[in-house]
């Protein structure tokens, strides 16, 4: 009997689907409740709070199709602001495991969503993505870790110590975490308790601008690494910070010849340094996989330049027949001038012209 | 009749344009979460009367609940098909970047697939709007809607064809993607039809498969009686559609043109033949948003990807730089528009006198 009935279920959908086409039964099902459909990913605000005044930290219950994800990795939070869906990747902070998911997000002053998530609420439903990301502790485990975060980079790494414990790891780890002074430290009453639950975890709280309050004080050296960790070489490393910590790492790393120990996870996209209206970076047509110096036409001319017949009509903004997914990088809306950045959107091939380095999914 | 490129001079079209894109560039800075929450509203709308008019028809043996449950799902189809399907198809919401919103994605409610349909009504109709010969949308290739078609005896039964059309739309738009007219003339092959026909016959599977099946299975012994609803429920959507549709374009003094005087246009250019090709159909909101705020057709010619509910709020403003170019703004209540495609379809069934006479040797040149 039990063997039957998710074959029963099963026919039930495939019913429910052939009645409700062409729109299918999510697009009914999030009318009653947006967390009853089936096929996206959505999770639901439970718990909002304040660690730090610029910062905020989340619990988020996903819905049905959520199928985990692995300490380290991040998935892609979507909200609406101001009409327009927007997407951000930020790491899942609980233990890998964890039924509802938990963020730390700090407020950048020039970041959109960054600052939209401070007024989250609780009962606010957020789109997920399947969790993603190389950042991740190996299996078996390494007998000695180091983890090393900085800021609101604290999260992945967090997620890592959190299932070490939970996993009762049985060698060595050290987890350094900078942040500006004391009261900037995210989670510092959470690491204590997890270090008092689990002896073979030492945190070691470092802080660049106080002289007092930490175990150690200013920037990263090769000293703070010795103090910290003194075995170091002989550990596996993992890093999620800002980038001037990450560069300083790698620098000392590199140095020691321990790059291939040192594993690291970024979020903060490039500066935009360069001029909007000057033809730089490269154009890549992923799934073709042609790649092309950016001569600053519309990006219809130059996939058909690299060889491409992308589907299109008009070449004047209208039809909308040449849509394509833009997977990373910039675009200048020929017709309004606007510069948008955003990852995963759907651009307009015909009037859109790339902004340094740009990959479309044609 | 003016020629296009004499109504204005080229300092004057391109003043034109440049006050045209100003409007766009308004209405882009200002969209926002209202326009959103407005489309999810009328899809909210739409989804709960399909749901009420499929439920109804399982109580179809009590006539008030059939008729009652036709004239939801009815309105649940035209919702649907023009003021929610036609325009995400636009890619009116595109920069939500909803997915639900999204033109690539989006599928509606009848037997024509968003794929094919995107292709000829976005770009073959959007782009060469009103241009004989090239827009496909002047008699859909089976009626004589200009004067600029050649006349053939078959046209006779141009009155006939409309007749069929407006009671079988879907199939008509489904069918108007395959280009049967061309395939016929030797200007496309069935290869090039693979794909479309492929898209065809899954999506017309199963739009019949709800429709004309499962549905009516479900009622058990009502099954004669839903049939019956939800084919009605389509009949009230095609003929509302056909209706609308026809009177964006056919209604007399809207003007068609010739591949030569739109070569080489300037988007001046280009959107003074969208007014000049398109008519308005005055009326309530109520009947604005049955009509997929198609009723401004001009402004939706102009702006096809500005969302249809900014339309109305902008028409005083089209209108005025109207006035002001000295051009036509062609608008009229239903009947009137209706009425005055009747006459052409009726007119055009027999051959031309006058005008069109000097055009077709020229025409025919060109073809040769």
């Amino acid at each position: 009997m039990t063997a039957l009935l998710p074959r029963r279920v099963r026919g039930l959908v495939s019913l429910a689907e052939a009645l409700l086409t062409p729109h299918g039964a999510d697009r009914y099902l999030e009318l009653v409740d947006p967390m009853l459909v089936r096929r996206e990913i959505r999770g639901r605000v439970t718990a909002v709070r304040h660690q730090t005044p610029d910062t905020v930290t989340f619990a988020v219950r996903p819905s049905r199709a959520w199928t985990g994800f692995q300490a380290g990795q991040y998935v892609r939070l979507q909200v609406e602001i101001d009409g327009v869906r927007r997407t951000r990747c930020y790491s899942p902070c609980v233990a890998q495991g964890t039924g509802d998911l938990e963020f730390t997000v700090k407020a950048d002053p020039n970041g959109l969503v960054s600052r939209h998530l401070q007024n989250i609420e609780a009962g606010a439903v957020v789109g997920l993505s399947p969790a993603d990301g190389e950042f991740t502790l190996p299996a078996p485990r390494p007998g000695r870790i180091l983890l090393l975060s900085g800021g609101s980079g604290i999260t992945p790494v967090l997620s890592m110590a959190r299932t070490l414990v939970a996993e009762g790891h049985p060698g060595e780890i050290v987890f350094l975490h900078y942040s500006n002074t004391p009261a900037d430290a995210l989670y510092r009453t959470e690491l204590a308790q997890l270090a008092a639950r689990h002896p073979g975890l030492k945190i070691v709280h470092a802080h660049t601008h106080a002289r007092r309050g930490g175990d150690l004080h200013g920037l990263f050296s090769a000293a703070h690494l010795e103090q910290a960790a003194p075995w170091f070489r002989e550990a596996e490393t993992y890093l999620c910070g800002p980038a001037p910590l990450t560069a300083a790492v790698r620098a000392l790393f590199a140095r020691e010849g321990l790059s291939a120990q040192l594993h690291t996870e970024e979020f903060t996209a490039a500066p935009l340094t360069f001029d909007t209206a000057a033809a730089e970076g490269t154009v890549r047509f992923a799934r073709s996989g042609r790649e092309r110096a950016n001569t600053g036409k519309p990006l219809l001319d130059q996939a058909e330049e690299a060889g491409l017949s992308p589907e299109h009509g008009c070449r004047m903004g209208i039809c909308f027949s040449c849509t394509q997914l833009k997977t990373a990088g910039r675009v200048r809306n020929a017709r309004t001038g606007e510069v948008s950045g955003e990852e995963n959107e759907e651009i307009q091939l015909c009037v859109s012209v790339p902004v340094g380095d740009v990959e479309i999914d044609a | 009749m003016t020629g296009l490129q004499d109504r204005l001079s080229t300092a004057q079209v391109e003043e034109f344009g440049r006050e045209l894109d100003a409007l766009r560039q308004r209405i882009v800075d200002d969209l926002g979460e209202e326009d959103v929450e407005y489309i999810r509203k009328i899809i909210k709308t739409q989804r709960a009367l399909e749901v009420t008019g499929r439920g109804l028809l399982f109580a179809g043996f009590l006539p008030p609940a059939w008729l009652a449950g036709v004239a939801a799902l009815s309105a649940a189809k035209i919702l649907d098909n023009m003021e929610i399907g036609h325009n995400v198809m636009h890619g009116q919401y595109d920069w939500t970047r909803i997915p639900e919103l999204s033109s690539q994605r989006f599928e509606w409610d009848t037997v024509a697939p968003s794929e094919n349909w995107r292709h000829s009504h976005n770009y073959i109709h959007h782009t060469y709007t009103n241009i004989v010969d090239k827009d496909r949308d002047v008699g859909y290739g089976i009626l004589r809607m200009d004067p600029a078609q050649k006349w053939h005896p078959y046209y006779l039964g141009n009155p006939v064809y409309a007749t069929l059309l407006a009671v079988l739309f879907q199939w008509g738009v489904m069918l108007h993607d395959l280009e049967v007219d061309r395939v016929v003339k030797g200007e496309r092959t069935w290869a090039e039809n693979v794909p479309v026909l492929r898209r065809i016959v899954r999506k017309a599977g199963r739009q019949v498969g709800k429709d004309y099946l499962l549905f009516p299975l479900l009622t058990g012994p009502l099954a004669p009686l839903t049939l019956l609803g939800n084919a009605s429920a389509n009949l009230v959507r095609n003929l509302w559609a056909f209706s609308i549709i026809f009177c964006g374009h056919f209604p007399a003094d809207v003007e068609s043109f010739t591949e030569e005087e739109t070569e080489n246009e300037s988007r001046g250019q280009w959107y003074l033949r969208q007014i000049l090709g398109s008519a308005n159909i005055t009326g309530g909101p109520l009947f604005h948003l049955l009509s997929g705020n198609l009723s401004h057709q001009i402004e939706h010619h102009l702006f096809p990807d500005l969302p249809a509910r900014r339309y109305p709020q902008i028409a005083g403003e089209v209108r005025e730089i109207c006035e002001r170019y000295g051009l036509p703004y062609n608008t009229g209540p239903l009947h009137r528009q209706l009425w005055s495609v009747a006459k052409k379809i009726v007119r055009l069934a027999l051959p031309s006198r006058g005008t069109a006479a000097t055009v077709e040797p020229e025409r025919q040149l060109r073809a040769a």
